[in-house]
């Protein structure tokens, strides 16, 4: 159980910097998820919470120590690799308990702590296998199982379910949650995964290019986020965002249509964000926005028609019922939710505050 | 892995047919003359040869001289079998330790290799001669008094190292291989769960190794029973007495220079004999202790 603070940590490869400076404190318990695309720096962030990276500058503290001079294993930490990371000439009982076999732990209680983690992941009929006669789903456990007998103060989780299929991603999903309501530990994990990121996150960074564009919870970042990649990036399908000049309280779409809308800035070039789930039908009502459907995806409960502004090649993506006639081709005229729309500079890509909840 | 059909019977052979040729001529049917000549005793002037059966194993088998050359194998043997496999490792995980000129490191330890046996052990020679060896002086210096020309574990030791020296540079390459192909993540995993990096080199780098270090026992072995003949021949040729001469280079020195044709002949079936049943031993109760990935 530990507290986790980051303190403008920073990380540089020969001269170039690949983490601008993160700020972050992880309350005790917490399960923080860091998020982005490939490359953004996350794992990285995490490896230097590890201590697997070094810490170029700044500070990170683990339970109220600062960690950066100590060993990865004088931290206190449990990790899970995205490949799992299992030791293959060991059984899975030897891997789980290597570690607490070096912390020489009493037998009995390297006996209690693997029935209580072989029990709860449901690893208990292979415990005697080598990880090759497992499954992925089952190799997912034991990594999990490896870093649950430890109980150290804090879990980094690093992509851990990028290499299951879909079904065993939720199932795994779940079970990642459960283990966290039940033990309580403190927990960092990354993924590039937007549905990973939401479900499980208490709070989410939102990483970019080596910056956390946004710490919030899931539902924060959904509604209000903070910068035109956010937008982009969270939300699925991905928000639309247009380039739009504003004058007299009106936005010009491209196309050339004015799109009406409170609490607009003065003037100037934006970028409005506007999600396909905020757009409701409008038919051929003044003001909306004329799409033209270029194809259709069906999902049951929705469909989303994905088009182009009419007359123009700025792609729209909008959200229809499940049950929608329409069909390729068609021209549908939408208007946007009024209090959900989201304004970017076109310059710093940041939020443009004013037009929050306007 | 993809199999090809070929549509005509002959054509398969005659693609391996080089490979089969060079491989009959050059060592099944000289096998064969060894096996036929063990079993033939010529007369003094090479002019006429009888059968005599296993007579010629008999007499082998009970010379004082070839078991002392059995046992002198054995020394030989283990030393250079296991001694270049620990001193690669040592210098292969140092190896992977170096951030910068790796590069260069590498080559020169691969460097020794490509140096002739013979080269190697003329080499040897004069680093070590007592009179003018470079550094036979200074292990004078240090009160030792060196001399492998009489004496004979100094002669033993001296072939040892040649030996050895010529036989690192393979063995490093195929660990550092060997320490490349061992995922980082799992020395991480180790790194968090506690282990020291001596624990983790122990407990997780040498194992996953096995598959390598159980190649290079196997091939070690071979070197050392047939391919160091060089070495000694250049070193000591045998010497002091018969301190050095292994089963190889005495079924030399008995067939080529004794011109004994018969027992060389039936000394060289029986290497072959125990080479077989080495090999057979280590890949029967050893390979099944190794972990392959």
């Amino acid at each position: 159980m530990a507290r986790i603070l980051l303190n403008d940590v920073r990380k540089t490869y020969d001269r170039q910097e690949v983490i601008h400076g993160i700020t972050m404190d992880i309350a005790d318990g917490e399960f923080v998820v860091i998020v982005g695309p490939s490359g953004c720096g996350k794992s990285t962030l995490l490896r230097m919470v590890a201590g697997l990276e070094g810490i170029s500058s700044g500070t990170i503290e683990i339970g109220g120590k600062v960690v950066n001079a100590l060993e990865p294993r004088d931290r206190n930490i449990a990790m899970v690799f995205q490949n799992y990371a299992l030791y293959p000439h060991m059984t899975v009982r030897e891997n789980m308990v290597y570690g607490l076999k070096i912390a020489k732990l009493p037998r009995a209680e390297i006996d209690q702590r693997l029935a209580r983690a072989a029990k709860m992941l449901e690893l208990e009929p292979y415990l005697d296998r080598k990880p090759r006669a497992l499954s992925g789903g089952q190799r997912q456990r034991v990594a999990m199982g490896r870093a649950l007998v430890r109980e150290p103060a804090a879990f980094l989780l690093d992509e851990p379910l990028s290499n299951l299929d879909a079904k065993l991603r939720l199932q795994m999903r779940l079970q990642i949650k459960d283990m966290h309501l039940r033990t309580g530990q403190t927990t960092l994990y990354v993924t590039h995964d937007q549905v990973e990121a939401m479900t499980l996150a208490d709070r989410l960074i939102v990483m970019n290019s080596g910056i956390a564009d946004q710490i919030g919870t899931p539902l924060e970042v959904y509604e209000r986020p903070a910068s035109e990649f956010v937008a982009g990036f969270i939300g699925s399908p991905a928000m639309n965002i247009l380039t739009v000049s504003v004058g007299d309280g009106a936005a010009i779409l491209p196309g050339g249509r004015r799109l009406s809308l409170p609490g607009l800035p003065a003037g100037g070039q934006f970028r409005l964000g506007l999600r396909p789930e905020d757009l409701r039908l409008a038919g051929a009502t003044e003001g909306a926005i004329p799409v033209e459907l270029r194809s259709l995806e069906r999902l049951g409960a929705d469909a989303f028609g994905y088009g182009v502004i009419e007359g123009t090649d700025v792609p729209m993506t909008v959200r229809l019922p499940g049950n929608s006639a329409a069909k390729r081709g068609d021209r549908l005229g939408v208007l946007p939710h009024e209090s959900r729309l989201h304004l970017f500079s076109v310059e710093t890509g940041r939020r443009f505050e004013p037009a929050r909840g306007a | 892995m993809q199999r090809t059909v070929f549509p005509h019977k002959v054509l398969p052979w005659l693609l391996l047919a080089p490979q089969l040729a060079v491989t009959l001529i050059f060592f099944y049917w000289p096998a064969g003359q060894a096996f036929r000549q063990s079993t033939l005793r010529e007369d003094p002037f090479g002019l006429s040869s009888t059968f005599v059966g296993l007579a010629n194993f008999r007499r082998v088998l009970s010379d004082p001289s070839y078991l002392n050359a059995l046992q002198v194998t054995v020394v030989f043997s283990l030393f250079v079998a296991f001694l270049p496999m620990v001193i690669a490792l040592f210098l292969a995980v140092q190896a992977e330790k170096i951030v910068r000129g790796r590069g260069v490191y590498r080559t020169l330890m691969i460097w020794p290799y490509a140096v002739a046996t013979a080269i190697a052990g003329m080499l040897w020679l004069f680093m070590f001669n007592p009179s003018f060896g470079t550094l036979a002086w200074p292990l004078r210096q240090m009160g030792i008094n060196w001399n492998p020309l009489l004496n004979s574990s100094h002669a033993m030791i001296l072939v040892v190292a040649a030996a050895t020296w010529k036989q690192i540079s393979y063995n490093f390459l195929f660990f550092v291989a060997g320490l490349q192909a061992i995922p980082r993540s799992l020395l991480e995993a180790a790194a968090i769960d506690g282990a020291s990096r001596r624990h983790a080199f122990w407990t997780i780098v040498f194992p996953l190794l096995a598959p390598t270090t159980f190649f290079l026992l196997v091939v070690n072995t071979v070197y050392a029973l047939f391919d160091t003949f060089g070495i000694i021949h250049a070193v000591t040729g045998g010497g002091p007495g018969k301190a050095t001469e292994t089963l190889v280079y005495k079924v030399y020195n008995d067939g080529f220079v004794n011109l004994n044709m018969g027992d060389s002949a039936a000394q060289s079936v029986i290497l072959m004999v125990i080479v077989i049943a080495l090999t057979a031993f280590q890949f029967r109760y050893i390979e099944r202790r190794v972990h392959y990935g």
